[in-house]
C-alpha cells in the first residue's frame, strides 16, 4: 500500500539531542502568550463579556458603515460589526449559500426584549430585507458564572488528570502530564490572544477536549517508557525515554493524523458556528503531540524516575 | 489458533444489529418524522421498525432558549412588610410599655425594629411572638399548614431582628418557584408550541427551550409580567403623586395618562386569583377588552361592592399600574365583567392569557436568552453532515492506505462505531447539538485510535519473528494498557464537561463519552473479531499489517 511503511524507519531518533532548545522554545512561548494574554487579553464572546449578539443576513450587501452610524447612536454601549467567514464558502453544503451578506453585530447591552426591539427596528430601517438568525443576549451574572464554571471546569480536569496519572503511575509521571497540559492551555489562550479569535464558552469545551486528547498521547508514551524502564532496567533514563517515543511514534503520527483529517473537514465543511472551536482543537492537538514528546517526556527526564520497579512496597503502578 | 466462542460471535452480532435497528430511524430522519407527527396517515416507514429519532438541540432545529431567574427575595421582603404592618398595629397598642417603634432598613432579608424603651424589649419580643403563631400571614397558602416558630426572633439593646429561619426559606423559595414554574408552563403552552422544555435550574432559576420559535419576543412578553391583577377602592384621584397618605392606601401611577395618580385602598376588594376564566373580547364601542368571571365567593364580594358603592369610581390594577378605573353604573351580580383599556387586539389577547394562568408569585428576570432561526439550523446540520462524511472518507482512506487489510477491519469497525453512537443517542434520548456533531467527527479521529495502538504493536511483534498467531494475540494484550489509560483520561474531559457544560456543550460532552466507549468496544471487539475470522479461514502465511 502507498502509505505503509512510512513510518517503518529503522533508525531511532535522537530526541533529546535537540530537547534542550526545544525546551527554550517552549518556555518562550509561554512566556509570550503570557504576556500576550496580560496586554492584549482575549476577545471575549458574550458569553464571558455579557451583551447582546445579532447574527444577520440579507440578500443585498450590508453596508457595515451604515449600520455602525445607526447602532452607535443609539445608546446600546459598545457596538461591534463583524463578516462571517468562510474559507471554502462554495464547498459548504449550507443553504445559506453567500456568507458575503452575513454580518454579526455585538452589542454591549441586554436588558432583555428591549435591546432586541430596538435594535431589530433600526436594522430594518437600514436593510429592509434583513433576516434574523440568531439573537444571544447574556446577562452580566450569568457570564461572570460562566466564567468561573470555565475556568473550575479547566482546573478541575487538570487535578483530576494529575491523581489518575500519579495513581497510575508515579508523581514524576503526573508532573510531566500535567506540565504538558498547562503548557498546550497556555499557548492555546495565546494564540486566541494574538489572533483576535471570539473565546467562548465553546473554547472552553475546545480546551478540555485538548487536554483529554494531550493527555491520551503523553499517556502511551508514559505507558511504554513504564513498560520499557521494566525491560530495560540498566539502560540510561534518556535511552528509555527516546525508545519509548520512538516506538510508539508512529502511532503519535497515525492518531494526530486521523484526528487532524477530521478536524479540517470541521473547520472547512462544519459551519461558521463551530469554526473557532475547531481551530482551537486544530492547535490543541498539534501541540498536545509535540508536548507529549518534548515537555512531559523532558519534564520526567528532569526530574530522574526512581527504577526499581519490581520490589515490593511499591504501592504505585498499579497495573490494569 | 484463535477460538471463536459461540457467545462471543452471538453477542458481537446482537449488538450490532440492535444499533443498526435503533439508528435506522435517524437516516431517514424526514420520513420518520412525518410519521411521528401524522399517526393516522399511512407512512412509508414500517411500523414493526423503531422510530425514536435523536433529539435535535435547539441550535439545530431553532427555536429559544431561556433562563430565568425567579426573584423570590421580592417575595420574602413583601413578607417582611405584610408583618410590619401587623407588628407596628399590635404593637402601637402598647405604647405605654414599649414607646414608639421604628424600622430601620427596609431593604434586606431581615425586618429590624428600634424600640423607644429598651427595658421592655422583652415585653415586645413576646407581642411579636404571639403575633407569629396567630398571624395569618404565615398561615396561609404559603405554608399549607399552621407551623409555629417560623421566625427567628433576636434583639440587642434596643433592636429586635427578625428573620426567616432557614428552613422556612427554603420552603418559601421552593413554593414559589413551584408555582412559577406551573404559571411559566401555562402560559408557555398559550403559545401552542410543541414540546416545550420548563425546568428548574438550580436554586431559584427556570430553564424554558421552547423548539421551532422563530422570535422570543412574544415569549418575553407573555413571560415578563407578572400578571398580578387587583380591583381596589378609589379614594382620590389627581394630577400629582403628592397624596396624604395612610398606611392603609396605595398611590398608583395610570397606564394611560402618565399626570394621572390614584390614591388607593392597599387591600383590594377582589384580585385575579379569583377568576375562574378570560377572554379577549370587545367593549360597547367595539374596541378590544378582556371579559372575565369570579368564583362565587368573590362573585358575591365584588357584587356587594358594587352595590354599596354605585356612582363612585374603582380602579382595575395589573401590575401595579392602573388600567382603568371604570365608575360603577349599577350593581354588578352575576361576578362577570369585562376590563377596558387602551388595548389592541393583540394585547387583550395576551392579557386573556396571562389572567387566565395566573399572576407569578415573583417577578422574572431573564438572565439569558439565546435565539437560533430555522435557516441557521438547518444550515448547520447541513454542515455537520457534510463534514461527518468528508471526515470520515478521509479516515476511511487513510486508514486503508495505512494498514491495508487491518486498515478495512479498522474501517468496518469505524463504521459501526458512528451506529453505535446513533444507536445510544436515539435509545438515551440524548439531545444532538452542534458541538454533539462535532464530537461524532472528532470521534471518527479518535476512534481508530485504539485500533492503531493495536496494529502498530501488532507490527513490533511480526518485527521480532513471533508467530503470526502469537503476534496478534500478544499485539493485543500489550496495547490493552494504552488503550485504558488513553480513554480513561478522555473520559476525564468528557465527565467534567457533562457536568460544568451548559446547553449544546453537554451535547458534546455526551457524543465525546459515547464515541469513547463505543470505539474501545468495537476495537477490542469488532475487529479483533474480523482480524480471527480471517485467520480462521484464509490461515495466512504472512502477515501484512
Amino acid at each position: 500500500m502507498l502509505l505503509r511503511g512510512l513510518f517503518n524507519q529503522s533508525k531511532e531518533i535522537q530526541f533529546f539531542s535537540f530537547s534542550n532548545l526545544l525546551s527554550y522554545i517552549s518556555l518562550g512561548a509561554i512566556l509570550v502568550s503570557i504576556i500576550l494574554f496580560s496586554i492584549l487579553g482575549l476577545n471575549y464572546g458574550i458569553d464571558f463579556r455579557g451583551g447582546t449578539m445579532f447574527m444577520v443576513s440579507s440578500s443585498e450587501k450590508i453596508k457595515v458603515s451604515d449600520v455602525r452610524n445607526t447602532l452607535s447612536g443609539s445608546n446600546l454601549g459598545d457596538v461591534s460589526i463583524s463578516q462571517a467567514t468562510n474559507p471554502l464558502e462554495t464547498l459548504s453544503a449550507g443553504t445559506l449559500t453567500s456568507t458575503d451578506n452575513i454580518f454579526i453585530i455585538k452589542v454591549e447591552k441586554t436588558e432583555g426584549q428591549n435591546i432586541e426591539t430596538k435594535v431589530k427596528a433600526l436594522l430594518l430601517n437600514n436593510v429592509p430585507d434583513i433576516k434574523f438568525l440568531q439573537i444571544e443576549s447574556v446577562g452580566s451574572k450569568v457570564s461572570s458564572e460562566l466564567i468561573r464554571n470555565g475556568m473550575l471546569a479547566v482546573l478541575f480536569a487538570v487535578v483530576s488528570v494529575l491523581v489518575y496519572i500519579w495513581l497510575r503511575f508515579e508523581w514524576q509521571f503526573a508532573l510531566g502530564a500535567v506540565f504538558a497540559l498547562i503548557h498546550d492551555v497556555i499557548l492555546t489562550i495565546g494564540v486566541f490572544s494574538i489572533l483576535r479569535y471570539e473565546f467562548n464558552l465553546s473554547i472552553i469545551a475546545a480546551l478540555l477536549t485538548i487536554i483529554g486528547y494531550s493527555l491520551n498521547d503523553t499517556v502511551v508514551v508514559f505507558d511504554r517508557v513504564r513498560e520499557n524502564l521494566r525491560n530495560f532496567k540498566s539502560l540510561p533514563l534518556l535511552k528509555v525515554l527516546n525508545m519509548s517515543i520512538n516506538n510508539t511514534l508512529s502511532r503519535t503520527i497515525m492518531t494526530s493524523v486521523t484526528t487532524l483529517l477530521a478536524l479540517f473537514a470541521l473547520y472547512f465543511l462544519g459551519g461558521d458556528v463551530i469554526r473557532g472551536f475547531t481551530f482551537a482543537m486544530i492547535w490543541g492537538v498539534l501541540v498536545g503531540t509535540y508536548s507529549s514528546i518534548f515537555v512531559a517526556a523532558k519534564i520526567l527526564l528532569i526530574l530522574d524516575v526512581k527504577r526499581n520497579w519490581d520490589e515490593k512496597g511499591s504501592n504505585a503502578g498499579t497495573q490494569f | 489458533m484463535p477460538q471463536l466462542s459461540f457467545f462471543r460471535i452471538f453477542f458481537i452480532a446482537i449488538v450490532c444489529f440492535s444499533s443498526l435497528l435503533f439508528a435506522s430511524p435517524n437516516f431517514f430522519y424526514s420520513t420518520v418524522d412525518r410519521k411521528l407527527n401524522n399517526p393516522t396517515q399511512t407512512s412509508s416507514w414500517p411500523d414493526f421498525l423503531p422510530s425514536t429519532l435523536v433529539k435535535l438541540g435547539l441550535d439545530l432545529r431553532g427555536g429559544v432558549y431561556m433562563l430565568l431567574e425567579v426573584k423570590t427575595d421580592d417575595v420574602i421582603r413583601e413578607k417582611f412588610d405584610f408583618l410590619w404592618t401587623d407588628i407596628r398595629s399590635s404593637l402601637v397598642k402598647k405604647r405605654k410599655e414599649i414607646g414608639s417603634i421604628r424600622r430601620i432598613d427596609t431593604s434586606g432579608d431581615q425586618l429590624k425594629i428600634e424600640v423607644g424603651n429598651s427595658e421592655n424589649i422583652d415585653f415586645a419580643i413576646k407581642e411579636i411572638e404571639k403575633l407569629n403563631s396567630s398571624t395569618e400571614l404565615f398561615s396561609s397558602k404559603w405554608s399549607g399548614s399552621v407551623q409555629r416558630d417560623i421566625l427567628n426572633i433576636s434583639s440587642l439593646e434596643n433592636m429586635i431582628t427578625i428573620t426567616f429561619s432557614d428552613e422556612q426559606k427554603r420552603t418559601l423559595e421552593k413554593q414559589v418557584i413551584e408555582q412559577s414554574l406551573e404559571i411559566i408552563r401555562r402560559r408557555v403552552d398559550e403559545t401552542g408550541t410543541r414540546e416545550p422544555t420548563i425546568q428548574r435550574q438550580g436554586r431559584k432559576r427556570v430553564l424554558v427551550q421552547v423548539p421551532g420559535l422563530g422570535s422570543s419576543e412574544e415569549l418575553i412578553a407573555l413571560l415578563g409580567k407578572t400578571a398580578k391583577l387587583t380591583f381596589n377602592e378609589v379614594v382620590s384621584i389627581d394630577s400629582s403623586s403628592n397624596f396624604p397618605t395612610k398606611f392603609d392606601e396605595i398611590v398608583v401611577g395610570s397606564e394611560q395618562n402618565s399626570d394621572l395618580f390614584y390614591l388607593l385602598k392597599k387591600r383590594p376588594v377582589v384580585s385575579g386569583e379569583n377568576l375562574t376564566n378570560a377572554q379577549p373580547s370587545f367593549d360597547e364601542n367595539g374596541l378590544p377588552a378582556v371579559s372575565f368571571n369570579f368564583n362565587p365567593s368573590a362573585a358575591l364580594k365584588f357584587g356587594n361592592y358594587t352595590k354599596d358603592n354605585i356612582g363612585s369610581p374603582f380602579a382595575i390594577v395589573l401590575d401595579d399600574v392602573v388600567i382603568s378605573a371604570p365608575t360603577i353604573r349599577s350593581h354588578i351580580p352575576g361576578g362577570s365583567g369585562i376590563i377596558t383599556g387602551n388595548f389592541s387586539v393583540d394585547e387583550s389577547n395576551r392579557l386573556a392569557i396571562l389572567l387566565r394562568s395566573g399572576a407569578l408569585p415573583a417577578e422574572i428576570e431573564v438572565l439569558e436568552l439565546r435565539t437560533i432561526g430555522p435557516e441557521l439550523g438547518r444550515d448547520s446540520i447541513n454542515a455537520g453532515k457534510l463534514a461527518a462524511l468528508v471526515g470520515g472518507l478521509l479516515v476511511l482512506t487513510f486508514m486503508w492506505l495505512s494498514y491495508g487489510l487491518f486498515g478495512i477491519f479498522a474501517n468496518v469497525a469505524l463504521m459501526l462505531n458512528i451506529i453505535l453512537v446513533m444507536a445510544l443517542l436515539s435509545i438515551l434520548g440524548a439531545t444532538l447539538t452542534l458541538p454533539g456533531i462535532a464530537g461524532i467527527v472528532l470521534t471518527i479521529g479518535m476512534a481508530v485510535d485504539a485500533n492503531v495502538l493495536v496494529f502498530e504493536r501488532i507490527k513490533e511483534e511480526i518485527k521480532k519473528n513471533s508467530t503470526i498467531y502469537n503476534s496478534i494475540k500478544i499485539g493485543y494484550e500489550k496495547a490493552l494498557s494504552s488503550i485504558v489509560d488513553a480513554n480513561v483520561t478522555t473520559m476525564i474531559a468528557a465527565i467534567i464537561l457533562f457536568f460544568f457544560g451548559s446547553g449544546p456543550i453537554k451535547g458534546f460532552s455526551v457524543t465525546l463519552g459515547l464515541g469513547i466507549i463505543t470505539s474501545v468496544f468495537t476495537a477490542l471487539l469488532i475487529t479483533r473479531l474480523f482480524i480471527d475470522l480471517y485467520m480462521l479461514f484464509y490461515k495466512p502465511k504472512v502477515l501484512r499489517v
